[in-house]
């Protein structure tokens, strides 16, 4: 079976390190949050200029002033600091952003990332995606792993306009966890009861099976 | 206005000398922090053929957004055009002209325009549309693009709190591209929800000093809610 969304917040959210300053894309990536390790302290980032996103607000608490990237009110948790843009976006540049998770449309396995553009169709504009994939040394990519149609998203090369070049090295789709190394998928992991024949297939660009490619557990 | 008295009467006052052609500068990110009553003034004034430099463009019929119906905007400057139908319908029909420009880096034009930097270089967007037609070079073995600092005839901003120095505090994330846009103004006019006493604010704790600050005025404020989200 693919993984559903939640199990897919689920299974990144095994990539959290106590101490952690992660920033999560809108989307699944938002998901992760409510799958934080019992016990572990991370602090998430919202580009807008939040550092220490809190839950949402009780109801009737929603403050018109205090939202996320996604423009969803929020509040900030203890700990928590506010500050402009330009600030926001130096912490991201600059590297200190210990974990960055986000969506794709596209991946390669030169690293490449399409996420922000269909040329003709939808064009909404690349927010911080740019600059917080170009910024961070430790990004996952979470998307499905083949469209609607059943055409593959992850190709030998990118066919929509890049949001960063060579900046991918870890994607999770629905069917599988990989690595991107060398110009290749590695398969790391799959999803529970999915073959590795079902993700070769599925697979546009090239892909190194191991002789062992673990399940995913789930409790 | 006397001395450093930078508060002014009007709406009208506010943005006297706004002129057709020219560049602003907004503050806000979405719908928050949005200096919403000086964007109906220059809707009420009517101001043509401007450039707008704001992460978003607002949404249909609130923020930036109702400059667009009357078509007083010709070039936008931007990170994020999605939620504003009528932003898109403009765009990919040409009326308009758009340089979808990184959020980052967008901020960072900004900042590098009030402080006097003409241009900078980053990673970000290298490989991408982006660096079309840019000058690219190589630090440390990595590549960069060269991005030119942004500055405007006029910066439009929201504040919570100033005094009348032109001193200013913002509230939680309301904060965003507002003390960007106030550096790179030529005129930069900060609307607040309250004109404080001087010395009420705490020196230390001041976002945007008032050496920035051309004109003030206190306002009253829908601050529409984009995307409501409360606990279950």
């Amino acid at each position: 079976m693919a993984l559903t969304r939640e199990q897919m917040a689920q299974r990144v959210a095994r990539e959290m390190q106590d101490g952690f300053y992660v920033n999560l894309g809108i989307g699944i990536p938002t998901l992760v949050a409510n799958y934080i390790p019992e016990g572990m302290e991370v602090m998430l980032q919202s580009e807008n200029g939040l550092l220490g996103m809190g839950p949402f607000p009780h109801v009737g608490e929603a403050d018109a002033d205090m939202i996320n990237a996604g423009k969803q009110t929020v509040t900030a948790r203890t700990g928590a600091s506010i500050f402009s843009s330009a600030e926001s976006f130096a912490m991201i540049r600059g590297g200190h952003i210990d974990l960055t998770v986000l969506g794709a449309f596209e991946v390669d396995v030169h690293g490449n990332i399409a996420s922000w553009m269909i040329p003709g169709k939808l064009v909404k504009g690349m927010g911080g995606a740019m600059d917080l994939v170009a910024g961070a040394e430790n990004i996952i990519v979470t998307m499905t792993h083949a469209s609607k149609d059943g055409e593959s998203k992850l190709l030998a090369r990118c066919s929509l306009p890049l949001t960063g070049a060579g900046c991918i090295k870890r994607v999770l789709t629905d069917l599988a966890y990989l690595e991107i190394q060398d110009g290749a998928f590695i398969l790391k992991e799959r999803a529970p009861g999915v073959s590795v024949e079902e993700i070769v297939s599925k697979t546009a660009g090239k892909l190194i099976v191991p002789d062992h490619v673990p399940e995913m557990q789930f409790a | 206005m006397a001395g450093f008295d930078k508060r002014v009467a009007s709406y009208e006052e506010a943005l006297a000398g706004l002129e057709d052609g020219m560049t602003v500068i907004s503050g806000g990110f979405g719908l928050c922090g949005i200096p919403e009553n000086l964007i109906n003034e220059i809707k009420r004034k009517g101001t043509r053929d401007l450039t707008v430099v704001s992460n978003n463009c607002g949404v249909d019929g609130f923020g930036l957004g109702i400059l667009l119906q009357d078509r007083q905007i010709s070039k936008v400057v931007a990170s994020y055009v999605g939620e504003n139908a009528l932003f898109e319908k403009q765009l990919l029909s040409g009326e308009i002209e758009v340089v979808l420009t990184p959020q980052g880096t967008l901020a960072e034009k900004m900042r590098a325009g009030g402080a006097g930097i003409p241009a900078f270089f980053t990673a970000t967007g290298v490989g991408t549309p982006v660096a079309d037609g840019k000058e690219t070079r190589e630090f440390k073995g990595r590549t960069y693009l060269m991005e030119e600092s942004i500055t405007g005839d006029f910066a439009i901003v929201k504040g919570w709190k100033a005094d009348h120095f032109g001193n200013v505090i913002y509230r939680h994330t309301a904060q965003n591209f507002n003390p960007l846009a106030a550096t790179a103004g030529k005129i930069t006019v900060v609307e607040v929800e309250e004109i404080v006493e001087p010395g009420e604010l705490d020196p230390a704790q001041i976002h945007t000093p008032g050496i920035y600050v051309d004109r003030i005025i206190c306002g009253t404020f829908e601050k529409r809610i984009e995307q409501l989200t409360e606990r279950p």
